[in-house]
Formats: structure tokens, C-alpha cells, sequence
């Protein structure tokens, strides 16, 4: 059975990334030969050796024209072992808000150095950029080391000074040419010093991250089926966890408590599902259920007003006097924002939304925790945000002596869980205030 | 225990589909008759299930597509009893539009783009799903899953949104549509996989049998229309052989093949060199031609 690893790449400009790409498609033979063909005819009109790589994911007429990369490209490409979805940001101005858009996605991210520069501050950045996006296993391909002859000692010190900046993450450095394909697919002769993994061996074989299926379960209601009288599902995609029939699960923001009587799929009934699969939720009990709600076990935050990381996309900066969509699993809510930020600038933000939406930390659920923001004016998606946690006040408050004992209290003497929800609520306001 | 990766294409794309169904008020599903459009159908009824398919079908029918696809298309749409909307410039038709009277771009923009543009504006459309895959050709790799389009249904590569996670933004200004492609990140090969796992019907055009065909040069051409010229010594031959890729006839070349079912379709794209969309003439215009199509409002 192939498994799926997306990965993203960045680097800077000229640092060889499409390059390094156009040879993995073409390693892996994801390039047809009429693609090499008219690649070879348009070579001619540049210089960059027998078969110009880069003209396999330079898209656009203005990239091929100007040798650049304007927007993310995304390459497919499979071995025996696995299939691989790539997403090519561009390494120039626009690159935080590519990378962000790229590595949202991605299990893995590629960092490309040129052997001769080392890690330069973009390279510092990109790593930022990725870890700030969740990202945790990182290769440092090393390339051009053909241009300083294979020398071990550079290696090193590139290898040590990513380490440095990637502390806590998953590094695997390999010595690379991507224009000779030392190291791609095949161990390179002229690095007899390196007994890592080729780039593809590696790729084939690291275990990412697949922690969500045994996470908390999370289902945001997608859509409310409603076929005819007798049929009633919500659905939706898992992002997080496992869900069987019969289990208790929560409705957010609601806070009722329901059992899952039916998993319906166009394929049959299921007794189990996880994450990531699409299916159809059926409940035991009639509830007021509609789209936006979340479908839990265990209890994610539920709140107006929360801690983020913002990474500003759009031209038009963050103005802090304007009001904002935000989408957020399938809930699109009017927000506003404590802090402006010119575009490709990520700033921490307090976010005020008009109703309270249900959420988790980004860091525990990407699911749950990651948000849009939407210029009301042009639509343009101008933000990409992650949730850190409630605002401080709330937390806070939480803090202050008796709080918690005195929301235990009002929880355990209430009758019914609808009960306890608008008298925790109640005392949560009292608090507060 | 991961899913593979068949599952998690399809999951992704059935998410794509509940979006759209619960963000818009008229969505539409281009249905072009091939392989991508039969599995985009069968994951609309997987992702609405137990519900039928809530929005119409459309078909723009240049009238030169291949006799075979139009058979298709009236039962297969019938039996699992989708609403189907067929469009045809018939004013250029009556004109005598064709490819060898007024060139294949020509012919292309208004038998196809002029007519999707017009059936998706007669039908009040906000949203209409397409088949495309990102690993089809170069520009289309920069595609979004939701693709803006303005009020005349062209493509700007500049003015895309970002998307991020699987948050799609689907927020629309007066006269703005959008497309979307559930199939975006799928390549020939899963499209393939999945009709075999999920025993999804397609035209008969795609088995290898004995057609008669003209050769010229590596591009085998069916002879359905009458007014494909034939070139001095050129002959029909029988020769063995399939569609890769379904389009108008004159325009659709085969390729020499014996795969006669979809396993063996698939063996056979293991060994193929070549890539899928060599054989649909009208790429060929020129430098970027797929580029400046999407530009003018094509799919």
C-alpha cells in the first residue's frame, strides 16, 4: 500500500530548487518524454546546461521569461514505496507568503542551500516560516557541491549551522548536486565521505508525523444532509481522531452530549473512522446541529476572543480599524484584530470575533486551530492565522483564587448538561467582569 | 493505521464538494464525458450520499465529439438519474465553425470556451466543478482548488488567492464565479486506480480494439467527420489502437495500444514516456496555449 507524503521546498533565489525538482521528476520519470522534449527546445534560448530542469516547473510564460518562479507550483511524483505531492514555493519577495501556503499542507519541507553561501538569513527564515506552520521534519540539501569540489568541511559547518536554527526538529543535511544528481536518487562517487540516504531514499522512507488518527476526535459539521423526513447526518471530514458507533460525543458550542448511532458512507455503513476520512455522522438524539459546529471528544476551547500567530499576505496591510471575515473549519465569522502588519510580515495578535467560535491550539490540532482571514472589501484571502490559545484575560481570570472551584461547583449541581453549560457560562461572565 | 493514498485523495476531494454544495447557491458540474469526469461524478455521489447530486450536470457539446462519448453521456447520466444541461454554440455551428475552416484555436474558443461561458451565464452558475488535474500540464500546476474567475470567466495568475490548509475561500464579488477542481492534486494514474478499485464505467474509446484511423506522422486520427481532409497517399487503416484522452475527433489522436481493460491501461501507463496531453492537438498552437486559454475563460 503507498502512503501519501506531501513536502514543500524553499531556498533562495539561485539556489538551484527548480532544479533539484525537474530532477526528481525526472529521476522518478513523472517527466514524459514530449515534456523533455519541448524543455530541450526551449533550453536553447538559455543557458543552463544540455536539459534546463527548472523549465519542467516554471509554469508561466512571464516565470519562463524572466527565469523566476512567481507562485506556488504543486508536482506530483511516485516511487514503489510512495506518492509524493511537492509544493514549489519561490524563493524571492513574495516567499512568506508562498512558504506559508505551501508548508500548511506539508508533512515535510526540503530547506535548499547553495554549498558556496551557507545558510544565509533567508534560509533562517524559511525555517522559521515552516516551523511557525507546524512542520517538524526538515532535509538540508546541500547543493552545488560540485562548485566547492565535494568538500566535507563545508558540509559540516553548513550541516552544524542549521542545527543551531532547527533545534527541536528532525534534520536530515544531504550533500547534493542537483544538476549532476549526486545524492538524488542514486549515492553519489565524489561524496565517499557521506553514508546518509540519497534525497529519495529518504523521502521514501521517513516516518511523518500520523499522530491525528489517535488524537482527540474532532469533526466540524461540513453540511447537514437531509434527503428525506427520516434521514438526518452531518458531514464532514475528520480531522483529528477515531470515532465508532455508540460513542458519546460532544456537540461544540452547544456543549449538548449525544451517542454516534450510524458512520454512513456511499460504500456502506462503518463501525470505526478516522482521520482524514469524509463520512456522514448520524446522531442519536435530535439536536439543533448545523453547519460550523464541531462534533468532539473532550473539550476544545470555546471562545470570542484568542491568541494567534498572524502571517499578513495581503498588499493592503492589516488595518486594526476594519472589520474582517474569518473562516475557520466551516464557520465564517466577522473578527477584528489588535495589531496591524504589511504584507509578509508575521506578527502575535489578540483576534476578537463577533461570535465565539470552537477551537483548539494550533500546536495540538492544525485542524481546529488554523484560521483565514478575509478582506470583506476585495475577498482576497489576506491572512493566514494560528491559534496559540484563549486570550490572556481569560486565562487569567481562570487564575484568580476559586475561580476553577467555583465553575467545578456550578458544572457538578447542575441537572442536565444543557444546564450546566448556561451556568458555567453565566459564572465564566461573572468572573470576568 | 494511514490511509493510502487512493483513500485520502478521495476524502480530500469529497471535502472539496461539501464545501461548495454548503457555500454556493448554484453550483454546476462540468461534465466533459472522460475519465476525470467519471470519477468527479462518483465522488459528487459519494460526497452527498445518501442524497442525490443536488446540482445539474452540463456538457458542452462542440457536436464534434466522438459518436461513442455522446452514447455514453445520454445512459450513464440516465441511469444514476442526474439532471444534464447540454450547451452547443449553435450560432457558430450554422456558420460552418470547424477546425480545418477557421484553425483549431479559432475553433476551440468558440465551440468551447465562447459556449461555456455562455451556458454557465445562461444558467445563473456561481460555481462550477471541472475535472482538471494539477500534473495535466504546466500552468495548470498553479491552479487553485477554488479558481477565481472574473465576470467574464477569464483567469488572472496574478490575482490568485493564496489557500492554505483546507480552508477555501469562497467568497465572491458581484459577477465573480468560481471553478473548482476536486481533482486537483490526483495524477493520470490514481484517476486510473481509482476506476479500477471503484469499478467506475468509461467510454469504450479508452479500450484498444481495431478502429480505422488516418496515420499521420505519430498521431492516429478517427474519421468520424467527414470534413477531416485527407492528405495525398494518406488511406483509413485499421490499426489497434485507444483513446488516451477524450476531445473532439478530429482534434483527439490515438495511440497504438492493446490495453483492453483498465488494469491493462494501467500497465501500460507504467511504461508510457509519453504524457497524456501530446495527443490533444490543440496544446500544440504554441508556447504557453493552455496558459492563454485559462486566461480567456477555459477550464
Amino acid at each position: 500500500m503507498a502512503t501519501l507524503l506531501r513536502l514543500c521546498t524553499a531556498g533562495s533565489v539561485d539556489d538551484g530548487k527548480s532544479t533539484l525538482i525537474g530532477r526528481l521528476l525526472y529521476d522518478a520519470q513523472a517527466v514524459y518524454e514530449d515534456q523533455v522534449r519541448s524543455v530541450t527546445r526551449a533550453s536553447r534560448n538559455r543557458t543552463a546546461g544540455p536539459i534546463d530542469f527548472s523549465l519542467f516547473t516554471d509554469g508561466l510564460k512571464a516565470e519562463r521569461e524572466q527565469c523566476i518562479t512567481i507562485d506556488v507550483a504543486y508536482r506530483y511524483f511516485a516511487t514503489a514505496r510512495r506518492k509524493f505531492i511537492l509544493a514549489d514555493t519561490p524563493g524571492h519577495e513574495q516567499y512568506t507568503r508562498n512558504m506559508a501556503t505551501g508548508a500548511s499542507t506539508a508533512n515535510l519541507a526540503i530547506l535548499l542551500v547553495d554549498a558556496r553561501h551557507g545558510l544565509r538569513p533567508q534560509s533562517r527564515r524559511h525555517a522559521q516560516i515552516a516551523r511557525l506552520l507546524g512542520i517538524s521534519s526538515f532535509v538540508v540539501a546541500i547543493n552545488k557541491m560540485d562548485l566547492v569540489d565535494f568538500d566535507r568541511g563545508v558540509f559540516d559547518r553548513i550541516r552544524e549551522e542549521f542545527a543551531d536554527c532547527l533545534h527541536g526538529a528532525t534534520l536530515q543535511p544531504i550533500p547534493l548536486s542537483a544538476l549532476h544528481g549526486d545524492n538524488v536518487t542514486a549515492p553519489s562517487d565524489r561524496t565517499p565521505w557521506y553514508d546518509g540516504p540519497t534525497l529519495v531514499e529518504y523521502l521514501e522512507t521517513i516516518d511523518v508525523d500520523r499522530r491525528s488518527a489517535t488524537e482527540a476526535f474532532r469533526f466540524p459539521v461540513q453540511l447537514v444532509l437531509r434527503p428525506s423526513h427520516d434521514f438526518r447526518g452531518y458531514a464532514g471530514q475528520i480531522l483529528a481522531g477515531t470515532v465508532r458507533v455508540g460513542e458519546r460525543v460532544t456537540v461544540w458550542p452547544s456543549g449538548h452530549e449525544t451517542t454516534v448511532q450510524r458512520i454512513v458512507t456511499w460504500d456502506g455503513d462503518l463501525d470505526v473512522a478516522s482521520a482524514p476520512q469524509s463520512v456522514t455522522l448520524v446522531l442519536a438524539d435530535q439536536l439543533d446541529v448545523s453547519r460550523g459546529d464541531v462534533l468532539a471528544v473532550g473539550a476544545p476551547h470555546v471562545a470570542s476572543r484568542f491568541e494567534a500567530q498572524i502571517v499578513w499576505m495581503d498588499e493592503r496591510p492589516l488595518d486594526t480599524s476594519r472589520v474582517y471575515l474569518l473562516k475557520q473549519t466551516g464557520r465564517t465569522v466577522t473578527a477584528e484584530i489588535d495589531r496591524g502588519l504589511a504584507l509578509n510580515e508575521i506578527g502575535a495578535v489578540v483576534v476578537t470575533t463577533a461570535r465565539p467560535i470552537v477551537f483548539d491550539s494550533y500546536a495540538r490540532h492544525h485542524g481546529t486551530g488554523a484560521f483565514i482571514v478575509i478582506d470583506p472589501a476585495s475577498s482576497f484571502t489576506a491572512g493566514a492565522g494560528m491559534i496559540v490559545q484563549p486570550a490572556r484575560e481569560l486565562v487569567g481570570a481562570m487564575d484568580r483564587p476559586g475561580a476553577a472551584e467555583r465553575l467545578a461547583h456550578v458544572a457538578r449541581t447542575a441537572a442536565t448538561d444543557t444546564d450546566a453549560v448556561t451556568a458555567v457560562r453565566q459564572a465564566l461572565e461573572e468572573i470576568l467582569i | 493505521m494511514p490511509l493510502d493514498h487512493l483513500h485520502a485523495l478521495e476524502a480530500e476531494a469529497i471535502q472539496i464538494i461539501r464545501e461548495v454544495v454548503a457555500e454556493f447557491e448554484r453550483p454546476v458540474m462540468l461534465y466533459s464525458i472522460g475519465k476525470d469526469s467519471s470519477v468527479l461524478l462518483r465522488l459528487a455521489q459519494k460526497a452527498l450520499y445518501p442524497g442525490p447530486i443536488p446540482f445539474p450536470l452540463l456538457h458542452v457539446d462542440t457536436t464534434y465529439k466522438f459518436r461513442e462519448m455522446i452514447e455514453f453521456r445520454d445512459s450513464y447520466t440516465a441511469g444514476i438519474g442526474a439532471r444534464l444541461i447540454v450547451h452547443t454554440n449553435a450560432g457558430a455551428i450554422a456558420d460552418g465553425t470547424q477546425p480545418f475552416l477557421v484553425g483549431t484555436q479559432r475553433c476551440c474558443g468558440l465551440l468551447k470556451t465562447r459556449a461555456l461561458l455562455d451556458a454557465l451565464d445562461a444558467g445563473g452558475f456561481d460555481a462550477a466543478f471541472g475535472g482538471a488535474r494539477r500534473d495535466e500540464e504546466r500552468s495548470r500546476a498553479k491552479e487553485r482548488i477554488f479558481s477565481l474567475r472574473d465576470a467574464r470567466g477569464q483567469w488572472d495568475p496574478k490575482r490568485q488567492r493564496p489557500e492554505l490548509w483546507h480552508l477555501l475561500n469562497g467568497r465572491l464579488r458581484p459577477g465573480e464565479t468560481i471553478r473548482v477542481f476536486p481533482l486537483s492534486n490526483w495524477t493520470e494514474l490514481d484517476v486510473w486506480h481509482y476506476i479500477d478499485a471503484e469499478r467506475i464505467p468509461v467510454v469504450p474509446l479508452y479500450f484498444a480494439k481495431e478502429r480505422e484511423v488516418i496515420v499521420r506522422g505519430d498521431a492516429l486520427i478517427a474519421l468520424e467527420q467527414g470534413f477531416v481532409p485527407l492528405l495525398p497517399g494518406e488511406r483509413p487503416e485499421r490499426v489497434m489502437c485507444r483513446m488516451r484522452s477524450l476531445g473532439c475527433s478530429p482534434c483527439t489522436g490515438a495511440v497504438r495500444s492493446t490495453a483492453d481493460t483498465v488494469p491493462r491501461i494501467i500497465e501500460e501507463l507504467i511504461a508510457a514516456r509519453h504524457s497524456e496531453r501530446q495527443l490533444r492537438i490543440i496544446d500544440h498552437d504554441l508556447d504557453g496555449s493552455m496558459e492563454l486559454k485559462k486566461r480567456e475563460g477555459y477550464f
